[in-house]
């Protein structure tokens, strides 16, 4: 299969998130990106499923600026066969899906996975609009995706509330990774060693404006020092929870 | 400094590179920060999960790691493409190098053996056949290696081992036989290098082999050890092991070049895993100070404690510095030899004899600030520093093995000054003239104002030009009151080593600082200044001591006091409020949680 897989970049789980002055945009100094960890598994997948049917190619893709190559190259290290980059700075998840869909029509790919979401922002709507615009069949929230027995067909589980579904999906097809899919592949030394002479290519974007402009941002509140009462407290206890917290 | 400079070792108390010629491991590019990122992301998901495993005797699961570690390609990282491996430069070696022993000694202790001592050897010194035989597969980690040099009787005195390797009357095979203690990797190792005495030779020979393809080869069982208990360390005893006279690496006679030169890599990258115990350690120990309460506060709002945090934090920032400007000067030199047309094996080779005086400055002093470390480490945790059930104890133990093996501290300590006193008496090094010049501007007013230095730590650079006169008035003096027989006074010998550790680690970490500063924030440059300052006021404590040792040792006279004075004056630094200094950094270091830098 010849697999897409859309990349993002998120911070780091442990980032100490700071906005620049006018709050408008993140302060990224000293700020560790990493590859947005469900779209890794999303890569995983690709490359297990190649590997598995032993052929085609994965290709990972990415709309946004060049501080974003570096995850790229680290897919590419982990075993994506090319990279491209479209060279946009979008604001809001259609923009991306729109310019995803633009580039996709162009080329021909049997599968396209991405993340169920992204842990910086945590929309999930990427998938989702991008398979209503290329007008694919789509598979939310995947757990584990084979090929189904039959050539353009692959069997693919689903979380639901309180359980699993299975279903088969005929590709092309747009599937969103979940946690169980895999186990994320550290890239070997080899790999990241080849990475430097494996394609990555800019693309210019089609220029798709966004539906939403930006006010600011601002931190959640910080959060209260944890209060402890003792067994005889209890009218303190409950005073706070009036007065301080003003639960009850 | 010129280009040819920069290609001397040994030569840092009289010459002064800026901050533009040094390496900092801020300057790894992209792809170097991604293997240190694997070999994190290794440690994360196979290491850490299993750190009490590591204090059971689970010997199988070193040998598993170490497997694994291969697959990922993480032990082959300097062995030349052509043999399996990644042909990548010195310097990320000892970054991988950082990472994989940062959180148990036993892993350390393996990775070490295996990818230093054990793979080496073959490395530089085998024949085409022999790389082609064993290269691929030790890099890849399908054969573990081990290093067998240490005999009962022959610890430090590598030469003096009476394992014996006996020519058969055909001339087609050497048959070995001895005894060697403390070999690492021995247990599960495939492939054994070893040192034998051929005839009455002076010096040893080098061989290795395949435990498969001999006969009469019978191990101990484990040793009982104080630390490193996943760490196999075994006696092994050759019984007239055959084997083909063409496993000789090197020539006749070349094995304990080849022990020493081999030493070199070893000795810096030790530093190296020390360095990144270190960081784990500092790390564990502020989180702890952020949680643990008494008296109703943290404990890391105590000033005491957070005394402890500054000064642990101040000594492995200057180590860390020392360890990435010296292995980016082991690798510079390679290259260059490399592109003027020498053998891999002579380029690397020559690149590591360099900068053997920093590989034995690194050796001893990356493991003295990690004994330190783990010994400040255990306090802060208290009582429960002292408990096998949380992770200080037993990075207190595996720290111990830092200052014995790879060369003894003490014996490190010797090489450095015999290394630097043979250099400037081969005329490498003009320690003499500058000696000299020291001992002129004792008897002049001392001057204010001329070459001052200027700009960001300039105040401690200062400190570092002072301290650079103060040994090279100290050594001058021993050198000429005791001349050759300096050998045999070992205890000027430890402090001249000291006063010379000292100055080019200070070095080191100043030229980091202002190698970084248009890249950092107000902020971080503070706080990095001030790790500087406080470096600077520790090496003229530690060279004033020292120092004083060593006059002191000499006969009373006029003219030891006048050289007392001169220590006092080289020695001197400003007044600085270093309590409220040490408060700035540990506050800094708690607020991250984490060793910052
Ligand atoms: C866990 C462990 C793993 C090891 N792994 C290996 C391995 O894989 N391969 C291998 O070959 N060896 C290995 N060794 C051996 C190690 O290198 C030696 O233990 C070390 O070199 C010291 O030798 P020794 O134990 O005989 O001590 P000794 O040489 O007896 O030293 C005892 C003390 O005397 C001091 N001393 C000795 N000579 C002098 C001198 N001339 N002047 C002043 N002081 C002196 C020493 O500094 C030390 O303090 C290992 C050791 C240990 C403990």
């Amino acid at each position: 299969m010849n697999i897409l897989v859309c990349l993002s970049q998120v911070p780091d789980t442990t980032t100490k998130i700071a906005f620049s002055a006018d709050n408008k945009s993140l302060n990224k100094t000293g700020v560790q990106y990493i590859i947005n960890p469900y779209d890794e598994l999303a890569l995983t997948k690709a490359l297990e499923l190649n590997e598995a049917t032993g052929g085609g190619t994965v290709t990972v893709i990415h709309v946004g600026g060049a501080d974003a190559e570096p995850v790229l190259r680290k897919a590419l290290a982990i075993g994506a066969d090319q990279a491209v980059r479209i060279e946009a700075e979008p604001l809001d998840s259609r923009q991306v899906a729109a310019e995803l869909a633009a580039y996709i029509q162009g080329q021909s790919y049997d599968l396209v996975l991405t993340g169920r979401e992204s842990i910086d922002y945590n929309c999930g709507l990427v998938g989702g609009m991008l398979s209503q615009y290329l007008d694919w069949p789509l598979v939310n929230v995947a757990t584990s995706i084979d090929p189904a027995g039959q050539a353009g067909v692959l069997a693919v589980s689903r979380d639901m509330d309180g359980g699993r579904e299975k279903v088969e999906v005929s590709l092309p097809a747009v599937i969103t990774c979940q946690k169980e899919l895999t186990e994320p592949r550290i890239p070997n030394m080899r790999g990241i060693m080849a990475a430097r002479s494996k394609p990555l290519q800019v693309v210019s974007p089609q220029g798709i404006g966004p539906d939403l402009s930006l006010l600011s941002h601002a931190l959640p509140p910080a959060r209260q020092a944890c209060r402890y009462f003792e067994a005889d407290q209890m009218d303190a206890l409950v005073e706070a929870l009036r007065q301080q917290a003003k639960v009850l | 400094m010129n280009s040819k400079e920069l290609r001397r070792g040994g030569h840092f108390l009289v010459h002064h590179p800026g901050p533009d010629q040094v390496f900092i491991r801020e300057d790894f590019g992209e792809e170097q920060r991604m293997m240190f990122q694997a070999a994190a992301d290794f440690m994360k998901s196979e290491v850490e999960p299993h750190l009490q495993r590591f204090e059971q005797g689970d010997y199988g699961l070193v040998e598993d790691l170490l497997h694994k570690a291969g697959n990922l390609g993480l032990l082959g990282l300097s062995v030349p493409e052509e043999f399996g491996g990644m042909g990548m430069g010195f310097n990320v070696s000892m970054l991988i190098c950082e990472e994989i022993s940062s959180m148990t000694g036993s892993l350390a202790t393996a990775f070490g053996a295996h990818t230093g001592i054990g793979t080496l050897p073959i490395q530089y010194y085998g024949s085409q056949a022999i790389k082609d035989r064993f290269l691929a597969k030790i890099a890849s980690g399908e054969w573990i290696s081990c290093y067998n040099l240490t005999e009962p009787g022959a610890g430090s005195d590598a030469n003096s081992g009476k394992t014996m390797a006996v020519l058969s009357s055909d001339g087609q095979h050497y048959e070995i036989t001895g005894q060697k203690i403390w070999i690492s990797n021995a247990g599960f190792a495939q492939v054994f290098i070893v040192f034998a005495r051929i005839e009455d030779d002076k010096n040893i020979s080098c061989f290795v082999f395949h435990k498969d393809d001999v006969q009469g080869l019978t191990m101990n069982a484990e040793e009982h050890k104080m630390g490193i208990k996943s760490s196999s360390t075994r006696q092994v005893f050759y019984d007239k092991v055959r084997v083909p006279a063409d496993s000789m690496l090197g020539q006749r006679g070349d094995g304990f070049k080849i022990a020493v030169n081999v030493l070199n890599a070893g000795r810096i990258k030790l530093a190296a895993a020390t360095n990144g115990a270190a960081f784990k350690v500092i790390g564990l120990m502020s989180r702890y100070a952020n949680e643990r309460q008494q008296f109703g506060k943290n404990i890391g709002e105590f000033g005491a404690i957070q005394e402890k945090i500054a000064r642990c934090t101040a000594l492995v920032y200057a180590t860390d510095a020392a360890l990435y400007r010296a292995g980016d000067a082991i690798e510079r030199l390679q290259n260059a030899l490399l592109a003027e047309g020498k053998s891999e094996a002579e380029a690397k080779l020559k690149g590591l004899e360099e900068f053997a005086v920093e590989c034995a400055i690194l050796k001893v002093y990356g493991s003295e600030v990690m004994a330190l470390v783990a010994d400040e480490g255990v306090q802060v945790y208290g009582g429960m520093g002292y408990s096998a059930d949380a992770p200080m104890e037993a990075a207190y133990r595996d720290a111990r093995i830092s200052r014995i093996y790879e060369g003894t501290n003490e014996i490190n300590r010797m090489l450095i000054v015999d290394m630097m006193l043979r250099k400037a008496l081969k005329g490498h090094v003009d320690l003499l003239g500058p000696a000299r010049k020291v001992a002129a501007e004792l008897m002049e007013i001392p001057d204010f104002g001329s070459e001052e230095p200027t700009g960001f730590l300039a105040p401690e650079t200062k400190i570092l030009m002072q301290l650079k006169k103060a040994n090279l008035l100290v050594a001058g003096a021993a050198v000429q009151h005791y001349g050759t027989a300096l050998v045999d006074e070992q205890e000027a010998l430890m402090r001249l080593a000291d006063m010379a550790m000292e100055v080019y680690v200070l070095e080191s970490d100043l030229l980091k600082t202002q190698r970084l500063s248009a890249r950092l924030s107000d902020q971080e440059n503070e706080i990095r200044g001030i790790l500087g300052t406080l470096q600077a006021h520790h090496a003229a404590e530690k060279c004033l001591s020292a120092g004083r040792e060593v006059i002191m040792g000499l006969p009373e006279n006029d003219e030891q006091r006048m050289m007392l004075m001169g220590l006092r004056r080289f020695t001197k630094t400003p007044s600085v409020n270093l309590k409220n200094l040490r408060r700035k950094v540990a506050q800094y270091v708690l607020d991250k949680g984490k060793y910052p830098f």
